[in-house]
């Protein structure tokens, strides 16, 4: 018998503290499936959110740093910037980035930072109770909408990655999910692109992951992974909305 | 493997770090996986499996697991 | 850029000696009266290699250098008292994540937009901290061109020696004015190499940056390490000049321009006979209270001048401790002192100490 999937080498084997079925766990390992698969956890370094996966140096078996809520795109910036050889991701939530850290993010973007973007929307505020979020759906309710959100009070749901994707410095700007286990390879797929454009040197790099929270929608995980299918991706649609490291790949 | 893995010729679970989520008992469209009645110590089902035979190792199960404790094995 | 003398204006010498201290990124954001920093470094960072950008914000900025640094680069950001209040949480991230950093504020007219004129009312933000949790940063005030350069230099060494951020506090005059100045580094000093730096685990195990401690007491043992490098700080690296300080009856405590001028008047009243001394703090913190009070005691009282409405003066005072009178004169609103009125305050105060004995 041989064995033929288990744990890969840049995952520690520390047991996480995500609630039971949530997606960031799922996200951590094919994140750290690529960054193995390309040969790059001795030249990584990843940084954590302010949020649920604010615990990530204990998850990430390669050099991490933590940032200030919604810094993490400036670190990286900065990190990027002083050592071009290493390979710099930033690992989201969706207030992190969409909500406290829009100007760090689309600045970022916009200057072509080659660091790697992992975004985790599962619309709400996770680590301080399930409050609403930039990417709140319109009726949800959360801890700060009661009574689900209201447009007229608050807005629709920002819809990140096709916002970055209209920028020249994006170079991979995809929006996957990981409500199956298919949906899961394509978000390991799109991770895998984007962490190449930044390898190649093209661009800024976006993958934009819907998860469940089980616990702050109020449902088993089953029914969370069900409710991404049935409702969240019909205002997330799923899919990549620009790629560009074919072609300048071979550029390069 | 976890010192707490159960393993059957073709899966490993760590069944003291499984949460019960049962995402790969859904994710299994061989219906071969099952929440346990029993619990581990954290208070969790944890999941179960009563026959392999129809397991063919396409390892769906484990591509779903948020804690990454489930090992598949193939006969080489 | 040669060694020998140039003529520029204290924002200038102070990035070039930055670059000269080893500084390979810079990041900034237009205020006045701090734009001739950007401007220079975006021309000279591309030319050694180095980083330039300008931040979409202050904050991010102070974020950059977060990065930077943690992958053990030197980096610097400068900018001016509305940007630096956008910097403390970033500030109290580098200290609490024990990252080097040189953060410059050229002071001006504040609150709030408060006006481009120089001023010194950020001394209370800077020395007691502005943003969160117990941490200090090092804080240094330079008075003149050359000694920008210098505090420059020395700013480097003792971040990445102390592995804290260090602050250079000048102003609107300081940083504008032209003066002769040598860019060169004076001091030397053994660094360790940055093996806590974030430069990929090969060959070691990974490496963590940050400035989050959960658990049981283990926040607490962090701060009692930074608490007692800051003891060490404290007991090392405060710097002072002092003039006439065993006969002077009246004794100046200025920083930065301010002790420009009353330095100026005080030679002018010694001529005349007046005994009056002077402190000059270099290092804003640590502050240096020891030579204040071992100087306090019948017979002295000190005068604190600040372009402020006193905020030195409380270290003073505590330094001081009650052995004599403190008394503070200052202008704020980003007004410049004038020479002419200190020298007009130290003589109406020596008078009236020398007519009321021990006031």
């Amino acid at each position: 018998m041989k064995k033929i999937f288990g744990r890969t080498p840049s995952l520690t084997d520390a047991p996480t503290h995500y609630c039971g079925g949530c997606g960031h766990g799922i996200v951590h390992r094919v994140l750290c499936e690529v960054i193995d698969e390309l040969g790059l956890r001795e030249s990584t370094v990843g940084i954590a959110p302010v949020g649920c996966a604010v615990l990530g140096y204990d998850y990430w078996n390669f050099d991490v740093s933590e940032a200030a809520h919604g810094r993490t795109p400036a670190v990286a910036t900065g990190m990027k910037r002083a050592r071009p050889d290493l390979t710099v991701f930033s690992y989201q939530g969706d207030g992190d980035l969409a909500a406290i850290g829009t100007a760090e993010i689309i600045h970022a973007a916009n200057r072509g930072e080659r660091i790697t973007v992992i975004f985790v929307n599962n619309t709400v505020y996770g680590m301080t109770g399930g409050q609403m979020a930039p990417t709140t759906l319109v009726g949800q309710k959360t801890l700060t909408s009661p009574h689900g959100r209201k447009f007229e009070e608050f807005g629709e749901p920002i819809r990140v990655v096709e916002l970055l994707s209209q920028f020249r410095g994006t170079a991979y700007a995809a929006r996957t999910s990981v409500h199956n286990p298919v949906e899961v390879i394509k978000t390991k797929k799109a991770i895998k692109k984007a962490f190449q454009a930044q390898v190649d040197g093209i661009g800024f790099s976006i993958v934009e992951i819907l998860s469940q929270c089980p616990t702050y929608w109020g449902m088993t995980p089953v029914q969370s992974v069900e409710y991404v299918r049935d409702e969240l991706v019909k205002y997330f649609p799923l899919g990549t909305f620009k790629d560009e490291t074919g072609a300048k790949a071979s550029a390069v | 493997m976890a010192k707490d893995a159960v393993k059957h010729d073709k899966i490993a679970v760590d069944r003291e770090r499984c949460k019960g989520c049962g995402l790969c008992v859904l994710a299994c469209d061989r219906k071969i996986l099952a929440m346990s009645k029993k619990l581990n110590k954290k208070g969790l089902h944890y999941v179960e499996w009563n026959d392999l035979t129809n397991c063919k190792s396409c390892t769906l199960c484990a591509i779903i697991c948020p804690e990454a404790v489930i090992e598949i094995y193939k006969e080489s | 850029m040669t060694t020998q003398k140039v003529l520029m204006c204290g924002n200038e010498v102070l990035a070039e000696a930055a670059v000269r201290a080893g500084c390979r990124c810079y990041f900034g954001y237009p205020i006045t009266p701090q734009n001739e920093i950007s401007a220079y470094m975006s021309k000279r960072m591309p030319e050694i290699g180095g980083v330039f950008i300008q931040a979409e914000s202050e904050l991010a900025a102070i974020n950059m250098v977060f990065g930077a640094s943690a992958v053990g680069v030197r980096a610097m950001t400068s900018s001016s008292s509305p940007g630096v209040s956008l910097k403390q949480e970033g500030i109290s991230y580098i200290a609490g994540a024990e990252l080097p950093a040189v953060i410059v504020n050229v002071m001006r007219g504040g609150p709030g937009l408060g006006n481009i004129g120089p001023a010194q009312s950020d001394y209370f933000q800077a020395v007691k901290g502005g943003g969160h949790g117990d941490y200090h940063q090092i804080v240094l005030a330079p008075y003149s061109a050359q000694e920008v350069s210098d505090i420059t230099f020395l700013s480097f060494d003792l971040a990445d020696q102390y592995r804290m951020p260090v602050m250079i506090l000048t102003d609107g005059v300081i940083g504008q004015m032209m003066e002769p100045a040598v860019i060169e580094k004076k001091e030397v000093r053994n660094l360790l190499p940055k093996d806590w730096a974030l430069t990929g685990c090969r060959g070691r195990k990974p490496n963590v940056v940050k400035s989050l401690y959960l658990g049981d007491k283990v926040l607490e043992r962090h701060n009692l390490k930074l608490q007692e490098r800051y003891r060490q700080v404290a007991a090392h690296e405060v710097r002072y000049d002092a003039y006439h300080l065993d006969d002077a009856e009246l004794i100046v405590v200025a920083y930065g321009i301010c002790a420009r001028l009353c330095k100026s008047a005080m030679n002018d009243l010694r001529a005349k006979g007046m005994r009056i001394g002077m402190i000059r703090p270099v290092t804003l913190w640590p502050f240096p209270s020891r030579i204040i009070s071992q100087v306090a005691g019948t017979g002295k009282s000190f005068l604190t001048v600040e372009m402020s409405f006193g905020q030195m003066v409380e270290d003073v005072r505590l330094a001081v401790n009650g052995k004599s009178g403190v008394h503070f004169y200052g202008r704020g609103g980003g007004e410049m002192l004038t020479r002419e009125e200190v020298l007009k305050e130290m003589e109406r105060l020596y008078a009236q100490l020398r007519g009321g004995k021990n006031v």
